[in-house]
């Protein structure tokens, strides 16, 4: 596995870049992993990578755009607004997560 | 863009890219389990930044309609590849039209698609139209049921000819389900 260096930390990623040691990461990275795919984080951003990183935790799996809207209580569409285009690998990758395995 | 030396590994979601990549997915069945594989390849597709459009045709106008969406069903009448959900036991095609053996097939099936928290039809297509995808229903179907824009769910973007369709996804990738 790659070891990438941010922040001055040796990341461990897969070959894409999205971190593998669910320890690894803290708020500090996860705002360097935002502004590495430009996405300015605001409070509302932070809740939903807080919510994908407990989810994570209990479930261990990355939570889909679905559970987050089900479970996390973020509805799809503003999913879309806040991390344009691919909400789900991009927030998986923010949260320092691997991508969603689940279809839907 | 080339990598600086050193410089950190970070995916590439094609943020600079303008790929101009379409969809299109026309559902022409309104069995419940033909239903799903187009909306679940529209979602996939949409979570992907793809620009998709659904077109909803001879039965697969059912999962559109207001009054028959939240009722489509499966029947394991000429599938013989259903199977149980547990072992590898099959449906013998015999018992298949029995009454009431529709009924049960789509409560397994329904549940089986509830345990993996994918949603019902009419919530799946709630998310696809969240998640920027355009319905569209068949004018040519419409007719034949005898149904108006109104007869809709509200979101569908309107009764088009199958011509209109094929204008609105030039250039699109198409799937025909």
């Amino acid at each position: 596995m790659p070891v990438t260096t941010l922040l001055d930390r040796e990341i461990h990623v897969d070959d894409e870049g999205f971190l593998t040691e669910y320890d690894e990461w803290d708020e500090a990275l996860g705002a360097e992993l935002a502004k590495q795919i430009g996405i300015e984080m605001t409070d509302e951003h932070w809740s939903l990578i807080r919510f994908l990183r407990e989810d994570f935790k209990e479930k261990g799996e990355t939570a889909t755009t679905r559970r987050v809207q089900a479970a996390g209580g973020v509805p799809t569409k503003r999913q879309f607004e806040l991390f344009p285009k691919k909400p789900a690998k991009k927030m998986a990758y923010i949260a320092g997560l691997p991508k969603p395995h689940g279809c839907v | 863009m080339p990598a600086k030396k050193n410089a950190p590994i970070v995916p590439n979601f094609g943020d600079d890219e303008e790929t101009g990549r379409k969809l299109a997915i026309i559902c022409s069945k309104g069995n419940l389990d033909m239903a799903y594989p187009g909306l679940i390849l529209a979602n996939a597709a949409l979570g992907e930044g793809v620009e998709t459009h659904l077109f909803f045709t001879f039965w697969g106008f059912d999962m559109i309609a207001k009054k028959r969406m939240n009722d489509l069903k499966f029947s394991p009448t000429g599938n013989t590849a259903m199977h149980m959900p547990i072992g590898d036991v099959r449906v013998p095609q015999a018992l298949a039209p029995v009454p009431g053996m529709q009924a049960v097939a789509t409560k397994m099936l329904k549940k089986q698609i509830a345990d993996l928290g994918v949603p019902e039809v009419p919530d799946f297509l709630d998310q696809i139209v969240a998640a920027g995808g355009h319905l569209w229903g068949c004018r040519m179907s419409a007719d034949m049921n005898k149904f108006t824009e109104t007869d809709l769910r509200d979101d569908v973007e309107g009764i088009i000819s199958a011509s209109d369709f094929i204008e609105k996804t030039e250039g699109a990738q198409l799937l025909f389900i």
